[in-house]
Parts: structure tokens; C-alpha cells; sequence
């Protein structure tokens, strides 16, 4: 896990929200500077809650949706600069994977067609199309007469593993996944998961996790990523972060998660206060109006992120 | 202590193209004054179903087919839709799991609470307004005065289950059903909305039936547990007995499905195959084509709920005999 696949250097989405005569446009930014590295092999966890931006970071990536500034450097070129045919070419090697399985396909297409819309699209010669079909159909773990149902012939957990097919069937070197599992019940869960993990060693992929759960993210992920209204407020590996987080959101975030033990000692840390709305974010550090250790300073500067105990932490405090 | 809620095979069908389906098969369960019990189970496994039912809030194509439902100790299927409405909200509330569904868009929230008093108790309007402020601080909303005269669009959802929360409990009821209180929320939502519960609880002397999939919040807030597989009950037991020593096969595949169960391993654990609808119900154990235990018995015969102790029983003819230590 040395070389680097992909960076994303100050990443910014502003989504233009209500506008006036005469009076300046105004913008939610839903991203705010986030940098990420993404190493060969390497699964990096996105969490946060609804709104922090975390799935708009992972459609920004793949440019589904247009930053408004910063880069995204892969394979030495920078990605946002690119015409829409070159993004094309970038899109056989960056795929991804989204919630609801079922809102992403076509339901009148078979599963033959909807995993043949790819191979068209990137103009994959015709005599290889069937083996590739085959073959993807086997890694996804699902028995070769499916090709010929339909999405509404499947149920929850197949249907990902189509949406999963779908993504891994021009073999990509990197899979966004946007909340893959978050639809699926638990005992389906983590069949799914266990799937992700044998493709990314046998095709030897880099993963680009998107989720709210924490379980699952300490599961999957090498390294995390903590957002909070559009910023990254703590980055580390996962064994640190998840032992020992230093962050008060990263904190207040896993103490809030339910564990099944039921005698893990509980110290539990309930924030006060909603998130608030990213069109009026709070000033200085976002994090600030409810944290429980919030100085002076907290209210007037944003906090950068700086390197910790080995990690990366956005807080005056620590 | 007494019990409030006493379930007895009730059975829910409802209408399909090729007749009735059963989605709820012969439930039993008990719920003590003063406790939550967990209804938990995956999608489809008819644990919805069973808390409309017990309120009789079912849709149209679907009817209570069979069986009781005793609430302190007076048969509720048997009441007509007139008595049910005295109940409903005063007795026994209930909270969903999508606030804004259950709201009125065109309504002032102070308006939707005032309405549950109205309706059962007889108060002037100047004290039924400074009632609902009061419930309003009692959940934690801030600025309640001012929140009493907001539409429900203007809330997040965190505040929306906050009124939801206030309006069941406008009339001090003795139960409470809670499905999937918290699914649609953030984590840190969560936190502060399962606190409330307990809280309230407590504070009302209330029983709690939580209805859940989430096995963490089932560890957190209750008491005992029944598991829900396919439209039967499989397991009952205490919380710590669940979690700790699951007997019921599927029990445990679905507290070792848990990421948190397989800390350090590389795989998780899973149950193969999938929830099966109510029109591909096995005839023998419901569970058995994806049971790791699976015995020619189970492909044929039903099994029993086996009392294994008083606290627990368990649908599995591993516990034919009351054999323990099996699993």
C-alpha cells in the first residue's frame, strides 16, 4: 500500500442556493477542502452524518457532479480539467456503486443488458462481452441463468450484487461505494461485505466507502475519514481512530453508535443540538456549537487539520 | 409484576391474488407493566404488522384472523372501532418510524398535539395550548412557545420525532409502541431520542414496545426480546441471555452478522440465502434451507416454541426435550 492511486488536493463544492435581484447569489458548500489519498489495494471509509457531504465528495470524484474547485489527480492527470470524452476513458478505471440498487437500474432492461451497457459504452470488442458477462456474474457469486431476469425478479442482496457486477465488470481500479449496504438487512449485510473483500484481492481494488455506520466502516475500511458539514475533521487509520479518537465529533460519533455487548462499559457522550444547516454553517470551527470542550478561539478561527499522534485532526483543543 | 399487554396467537392475513396470506402466524408475547420489550427481526418478518395489529390499525386488505390481544386484561380484538379510538392515544400510542409521514403538513404543530387531548379528555382550549408547551419542553424541544406554531416542514428530523414523541404521550397512556423510532436518523439523533425514551419512561411509568432490526439500540434500551423470523416468533428471552447465548440458529447468525461481533476477523459471519416472503414460507421450520443446523425434522414438521426455563423459549427442535447446550 505505497503507491498512490489517487489525490484529491482542496476539494470544494458550492451548490448555488437562493437567489435575488440584486442581492449576491448565495451558496451551500457542501464540500470544503477535503484532501484524501487512496493507495493501490487501500479502502479509505467516508462517515459522517447526513449532509456532512460525504456522498457528494464520491460523486464529485468520479465528476457526476462538478466541483467547483480544487483537484483530483489520478494516474498524473488532473480530473477536473478533463473534456467529457477523456472523462469517459477515466470512468472505465474509476466505477461506482449506490444505495438503492433498484433506483440505479433500469427496470425494463434484463440483467444481460443492464451488464452489457458498460461494455457498450467503453466499446468492448462483441466476442468478449459473453465471457466477461460469465465470468463477472461468478465473482459476484451469483449463478449465470440470472443474466436473463430482471431486477424486479431479484431481491435486495442480489440486486447489489448487480449493482456491484455492473461497476466491476470493465475491471476498474477504483470502486466508489456509496452506502452499498445501508438498504440491506443485517444477515444480508454482511454477505455483501464479505464480497467486497474477496473482489478487492482477487481484482486487486481500491475502495472508496461511503457510509453513516460505523461498524461497518471499522470492518471494512484500512483508513477513515470523519466529515462534519463539509470538512474532514479527523483522518487516521482505522485501528487508531476507532481506539482511541481524538476529535470530539469522532468521539461523540462512536460512543452514539449502539454496540450488541451488553457489558461494554457505556460512556456516553449525547450531543446537544442538531447539525446544523450547511447554507448556514456555523463560524469558526462547525463543530463548535455543540461540542462540550468549546473555547474562545473555537468560535472565531477554523481550525486546520493537523498532524497528531500519528493522525490527522482538525481541533483546537487536542 | 403484572402484565399490561398479553399477545395470544394472534395471526394477521391479508388479501393476495391467489387468497388470503398469513403475515403474522400465531404470535405469542407478554409485556410487563413497566418494561420495554424488543420485537426485533428482519424486513418482511412481520413485526410492523404485529404493532398495527395490536392497534388494529391495519390497511384495509389486511384482518386479524385469529387469536387475542389483552390489555390489562380486556380482549382489544374484539372492541369495535368506536371503543378503539378511545384507546388509541390514551391507553396505548404509538410512533413511527418516518416522522413526516405521520405528520400533518397542513397543521401547525401545537394544533397536532392539541388534537390528542381534545380528543380524550374534555379541557378548554386555553389550558389543552399550555399543555402541549409543557409537553413540548418535556421532550426537549427548545423555544416551545415559538415551535408551537411551526409547520412540520420546518423541523429536522430529530424535532419531528421529538412531536411525534410529545403527542404520544399527550395523554399519559401506560404503553407505548415504538417502531423503528430511530431508523431514520443520525447516530448522534439517535442517541439523544433513545435517551428521551428511557427517560420518559421512566418518568410517565410507562411500558415500551420497541419494534426493531437494529440489535445495537435492542442492547441499549430493553428489557427482554422477541425475535421474529417469517411471521413467528422463535426466540424470547432476556436482553443479556440474547445477546450473550442466542439459542434459536438464527438468532445467531443474526447477533454474529454484526460487524461489532466479528472484531479482527477478516470475514464476517452471515446467514447464507434470504429473508423469504410470506408466499415461499417453508412447510417444516421457516428457517431450515438456511439453517447451518438443519435436521431431516425441520424440513417436514414445524417445531414448537420449547419452554427451555421460564425467562426463555425457543421455536427449534434442537431444544426437543429440553436438551441443553446444544448450540
Amino acid at each position: 500500500m505505497t503507491t498512490t492511486l489517487l489525490e484529491v488536493r482542496n476539494l470544494e463544492k458550492k451548490f448555488a442556493a437562493k437567489s435575488a435581484w440584486f442581492k449576491p447569489k448565495q451558496y451551500v458548500h457542501a464540500v470544503n477542502g477535503v484532501n484524501l489519498q487512496l493507495a493501490e489495494r487501500e479502502t479509505i471509509g467516508i462517515v459522517g452524518e447526513s449532509g456532512c457531504g460525504k456522498s457528494t465528495t464520491g460523486r464529485c470524484l468520479l465528476r457526476l457532479i462538478e466541483p467547483s474547485s480544487g483537484e483530483v489527480i489520478f494516474q498524473g492527470k488532473d480530473i477536473t480539467t478533463l473534456s467529457k470524452r477523456e472523462i469517459k476513458n477515466i470512468r472505465k478505471d474509476m466505477q461506482m456503486v449506490f444505495q438503492d440498487p433498484m433506483a440505479s437500474m433500469n427496470p425494463k432492461l434484463s440483467i444481460r443488458e443492464i451488464l452489457s451497457e458498460p461494455l457498450l459504452a467503453h466499446k468492448i470488442l462483441r466476442s468478449e462481452h459473453e465471457q466477461l458477462l460469465s465470468e463477472t456474474m461468478r465473482l459476484v457469486g451469483l449463478p449465470e441463468e440470472h443474466l436473463s431476469r430482471f431486477p424486479h425478479e431479484m431481491s435486495g442482496g442480489q440486486r447489489q450484487r448487480i449493482g456491484i457486477a455492473r461497476a466491476i465488470i470493465l475491471r476498474p481500479k477504483i470502486v466508489i461505494l456509496d452506502e452499498p449496504v445501508s438498504a440491506l438487512d443485517v444477515s444480508v449485510q454482511s454477505q455483501i461485505i464479505n464480497l467486497l473483500q474477496d473482489l478487492q484481492e482477487e481484482l486487486g481494488l481500491s475502495y472508496i466507502f461511503i457510509s453513516h455506520d460505523l461498524g461497518v466502516v471499522e470492518h471494512i475500511a484500512h483508513r477513515v475519514g470523519v466529515m462534519y458539514l463539509g470538512e474532514m475533521v479527523e483522518v487516521a487509520e482505522k485501528e487508531r481512530l476507532f481506539e482511541k479518537p481524538l476529535h470530539p465529533y469522532t468521539r461523540a460519533l462512536i460512543s452514539a453508535t449502539p454496540k450488541t455487548d451488553p457489558d461494554e462499559v457505556k460512556e456516553r457522550i449525547i450531543l446537544k443540538g442538531e447539525i446544523p444547516s450547511p447554507s448556514n454553517p456555523p463560524t469558526g470551527c462547525k463543530f463548535h456549537p455543540r461540542c462540550a470542550f468549546t473555547q474562545d478561539i473555537c468560535k472565531a478561527i477554523k481550525p486546520e487539520l493537523r498532524e497528531v499522534e500519528g493522525r490527522k485532526v482538525a481541533c483546537h483543543m487536542v | 409484576m403484572p402484565n399490561i399487554l398479553v399477545v395470544k396467537g394472534l395471526t394477521t392475513q391479508f388479501e393476495g391474488e391467489k387468497g388470503p396470506i398469513t403475515v403474522v402466524d400465531q404470535i405469542d408475547f407478554k409485556v410487563k407493566k413497566g418494561e420495554v420489550l424488543g420485537l426485533v427481526g428482519e424486513s418482511g418478518c412481520g413485526k410492523s404488522v404485529t404493532s398495527l395489529s395490536i392497534l388494529q390499525l391495519l390497511d384495509k386488505n389486511g384482518k386479524i384472523s385469529g387469536g387475542e390481544v389483552f390489555y390489562n386484561n380486556v380482549n382489544l380484538v374484539s372492541k369495535s372501532e368506536k371503543e378503539m379510538r378511545g384507546i388509541r392515544g390514551k391507553e396505548i400510542s404509538m410512533i413511527f418510524q418516518d416522522p413526516m409521514t405521520s405528520l400533518n403538513p397542513v397543521l401547525i404543530i401545537g394544533k397536532q398535539i392539541g388534537e390528542v387531548i381534545e380528543e380524550h379528555e374534555k379541557v378548554s382550549g386555553t389550558v389543552v395550548k399550555q399543555k402541549v408547551v409543557e409537553l413540548l419542553k418535556l421532550v426537549g424541544i427548545p423555544r416551545a412557545e415559538e415551535i408551537y406554531y411551526e409547520y412540520p416542514h420546518r423541523l429536522s428530523g430529530g424535532m419531528k420525532q421529538r412531536v411525534m414523541i410529545a403527542m404520544a404521550i399527550a395523554c399519559n397512556p401506560a404503553m407505548l409502541i415504538a417502531d423503528e423510532p430511530t431508523t431514520a436518523l443520525d447516530v448522534t439523533i439517535q442517541a439523544q431520542i433513545l435517551d428521551l425514551l428511557r427517560s420518559l419512561k421512566d418518568e410517565l411509568d410507562m411500558s415500551i414496545l420497541l419494534i426493531t432490526h437494529d440489535l445495537g439500540v435492542v442492547a441499549e434500551m430493553c428489557d427482554r426480546v422477541v425475535v421474529m423470523y417469517a411471521g413467528q416468533v422463535v426466540e424470547t428471552t432476556d436482553t443479556r441471555t440474547l445477546l450473550r447465548k442466542p439459542r434459536h440458529p438464527y438468532t445467531v447468525g443474526l447477533i454474529q452478522s454484526t460487524p461489532h461481533q466479528s472484531k479482527g476477523e477478516r470475514r464476517l459471519k452471515s446467514i447464507i440465502g434470504q429473508v423469504p416472503t410470506p408466499d415461499q414460507f417453508l412447510q417444516g421450520c421457516r428457517f431450515a434451507d438456511r439453517c447451518p443446523k438443519a435436521m431431516d425434522i425441520c424440513h417436514s414438521t414445524i417445531p414448537p416454541l420449547f419452554e427451555l426455563d421460564g425467562q426463555t423459549s425457543c421455536r427449534c427442535w434442537l431444544y426437543d426435550d429440553k436438551k441443553e447446550e446444544v448450540i
